[in-house]
């Protein structure tokens, strides 16, 4: 009953003021009247009984006033006031409008896409169910470093994870029937998205029951974003034939959207059964070579309630059975475990540090914007003086005053929030469809989410509050009467020593702000004019895959040479080479051991480096514009 | 006591308009005349609280207005009590009440 009727005073209130007022207006004129009929009745003669009635009353614009301040929903109407108030200062001064807003756009804009970048890598839990039990299994500082015989003795041997999946990243060539292109591959265990525990968009994925040893399991799962940008869609792909390195293989289905496995900048266009590797890439020994680590990255599922702690323990136990059995082919690198998600702790710990310090230096941006606005809130309070002034002496109350003021800086924050929100989505959907490097699927998944919006919101309220509260003493401290006596150049603010402060907090902000972003664009501008150790100019790079062509053993040199005689024969060409990997590229899998002359143990733990080895044609060097320290360059044979 | 020192508490305020509406409806004027005569002129009740009053016992759902003529033919605001301001009106006379019993009690003790 109470609520109810409160309920409908309030929207009487807010939504029929006018009537309301008016009601209010001739009720009190009633009373007035009423009043006045009385004296006359007592012998007065009617103006006079009318003066002293309004005398008596003491203003009908006061009681209207208590009449309104004790209605329901004053706050709103009060609120409502101090913002239409705001606006029409705000538009007076639209220099100051702009300036403000602008600033608060660049402050709020530069934190939410630091933010946002932070949120999506490294708050947001990965996008498959109960995250938080899956981690990535490390051997010794590298993540890239199980052979494939390892993970079996591993998963099979382990007493702490419900599942444990292996993956290593390939190129493949994918042939529907028109144009063979390169795909990138993960060549998954069979239980790989059992263990991450996700559904399939589209038909079915492979399973470890699929699996019988090698070359069983010919069989391939399509990610969402190649089926939607080559299949177009089609969902009658389930169960076709493709080739891949010319060997059929069946479409299984497709992964659901937005699944990236457990590497976030990582976009892989299809996956395939490991067991497959040596039917695609004609290799019959790495399989079973417990030397050669190769697979990109283990992760498993820990089972309830055993801790990351007793995992390791449990999996270095298995490693020490290992070292035992095989001690000429393990090393002594002790198992880890890390958060999946930025290949556990090989870019973890760079990407927190970096963020973490691009947060620290925009949070600065936000800070000195702040004393910037600040000092502009102050003088603009003490141009204001004179109007305060006069407000105070009319009787509005201080409190009423510093509202408004606070209003004002809200408005602003508020609005530089919504304008630096708006910039940072674009930014981050920009970001988002990104591909640094056209030769690799390397995205930076960063799309916002609602966290980035609050935190948007967060930042404009505080910073709002924050300079909304620097010129409040001043306020408090007004004497009306003194700057209404002493005129325009009042004393008002003269003192004002938290200006000052605020100027030189914003300038040493600036300076450190302009001397890191200096430093960092000369350090950009460096890296991209120093020395490689080859000539980038004039040189032209020709991407060619044979395997996926068909192209295998003998036939390979002789179709290498075919097509560097064939370029070398096109006019204006100087001169041709061939390498497996061009300059700054990491080589994938081809590292090669040194052992000194006197090692006869050949176990990895033993070697005396581990260097990059790069395949090369005879004149390689001269095409690269590569000089030698000294000696010769290779011959053709 | 004189009347002009008399300061009125909000909630005796409340409880002496509903009182004052209890024998049927009356316009501003009449309410605070009302008032005047009940406690035999010892609250004279300003225009500067009774109208607040009016307009918060209204909101809260105790009371209903509506335009009516005055004994001298002068278009006036009516109150009346609803049902639900004639139980809060039993609720709080029985508040007060226990109040002044041991108020007064209290100020007899030796």
């Amino acid at each position: 009953m109470q609520f109810r009727s409160r309920l409908e005073s309030l929207m009487r209130n807010l939504l029929r003021k006018h009537e309301v007022d008016a009601d209010l207006e001739e009720e009190l004129e009633s009373y007035a009247t009423m009043l006045a009929d009385e004296r006359v009745a007592g012998g007065i003669c009617r103006p006079e009984a009318r003066r002293s009635t309004l005398a008596e009353l003491g203003g009908i614009e006061h009681i209207k006033q208590s009449v309104r301040d004790g209605r329901t929903g004053i706050t709103f109407e009060l609120l409502w006031q101090d913002i239409r108030l705001a606006l029409r200062q705000l538009r007076k001064s639209p220099g100051f409008t702009i300036t403000a807003v602008f600033t608060l756009t660049l402050a709020i804009g530069a934190n939410a896409v630091v933010f946002g970048v932070l949120n999506a890598l490294i708050l947001r839990p990965l996008n498959v169910p109960q995250a938080e039990s899956l981690f990535v299994v490390q051997h010794g500082s590298d993540v890239a470093s199980h052979s494939y015989p390892d993970y079996l003795d591993l998963r099979q041997r382990n007493r702490s994870f419900d599942d444990l999946a292996v993956f290593a990243i390939s190129q493949s060539g994918l042939d529907t029937g028109k144009d063979p292109s390169n795909v990138w591959q993960y060549e998954t265990s069979g239980n790989y998205f059992d263990t991450l525990r996700i559904q399939p968009y589209l038909g079915r994925f492979f399973h470890d029951s699929d699996v019988h040893g090698p070359n069983s399991a010919p069989y391939v799962v399509l990610s969402y974003a190649y089926w939607h940008g080559h299949f177009q869609d089609d969902r009658t792909v389930v169960g076709r034939v493709v080739r891949l390195n010319r060997h059929p293989f069946t479409i299984l289905g497709v992964a659901p959207p937005g699944f990236q496995g457990t590497i976030l900048f990582f976009v892989s266009d299809i996956f395939v059964p490991v067991v497959n590797h040596e039917q695609l890439f004609g290799d019959k020994m790495i399989l079973n070579a417990r030397g050669i680590r190769w697979m990109f990255e283990m992760v498993g599922r820990l089972k309830p309630g055993v801790t990351p702690a007793q995992a390791t323990a449990d999996l270095n136990s298995v490693d020490s059975y290992l070292k035992k059995s095989y001690p000429k082919e393990e090393s002594n690198d002790p198992y880890t475990l890390a958060r999946p998600g930025l290949h556990g702790d090989y870019l973890n710990g760079p990407t927190r540090t970096f963020l973490t310090g691009l947060m620290l230096l925009s949070g600065l941006i936000l800070l000195a914007a702040c004393a910037n606005l600040g000092s502009l809130f102050a003088a603009r309070a003490a141009d204001r003086s004179r109007e305060v002034a006069l407000r105070l002496a009319l009787g509005s109350s201080r409190n009423r005053i510093l509202r408004q003021l606070f209003t004002e800086s809200v408005l602003l924050s508020l609005a530089g929030g919504v304008a630096g929100l708006v910039a940072s989505i674009l930014l981050l959907r920009r970001l988002s469809v990104w591909q640094p490097f056209p030769r690799f699927p390397l995205h930076v998944p960063v799309s916002p989410d609602a966290n980035v919006y609050l935190v948007a919101l967060v930042l404009a309220l505080v910073s709002g509050a924050l300079f909304g509260i620097v010129p409040v003493r001043q306020i408090l401290r007004a004497n009306p009467y003194e700057i209404v006596k002493a005129g325009s150049t009042g004393a008002f603010g003269r003192r004002i020593t938290a200006r000052d402060v605020l100027l030189v907090v914003q300038i040493a902000i600036c300076a450190v702000l302009v001397t890191s972003s200096m430093v960092a664009v000369r350090g950009l501008m460096r890296s991209m004019h120093s020395n490689f150790g080859f000539e980038p100019r004039n040189a032209m790079l020709v991407d060619t895959d044979l395997t996926t062509a068909g192209y295998s053993g003998e036939k390979v040199p002789a179709m290498q040479r075919r097509m560097i005689d064939a370029i070398q024969a096109i006019p204006g060409v100087d001169s041709v080479g061939s390498v497996n990997y061009p300059p700054l590229e990491p080589p994938g899998t081809w590292q090669g051991l040194v052992y000194t002359d006197t090692t006869e143990d050949l176990s990895p733990s033993n070697a005396a480096a581990d260097p990059n080895m790069f395949n090369i044609s005879p004149d390689y060097f001269r095409a690269s514009g590569t000089s030698l320290l000294a000696g010769q360059s290779l011959l053709m044979a | 006591m004189s009347s002009s020192q008399t300061n009125l508490l909000q909630g005796t305020l409340d409880l002496l308009i509903l009182k004052s509406l209890k024998t049927g409806e009356l316009h501003g004027l009449g309410v605070s005349r009302r008032i005047e005569q009940i406690t035999r002129g010892a609250f004279q009740v300003k225009p500067g609280s009774l109208f607040p009053a009016l307009h918060r016992l209204e909101e809260a759902g105790w009371l209903t207005s509506f335009w009516g003529e005055s004994e001298n033919n002068r278009r006036a605001r009516f109150y009346r009590l609803t049902k639900g301001g004639e139980r809060h009106l039993g609720h709080e006379a029985e508040e007060w009440q226990k109040i002044a019993a041991a108020m007064s009690h209290a100020l007899k003790a030796t």
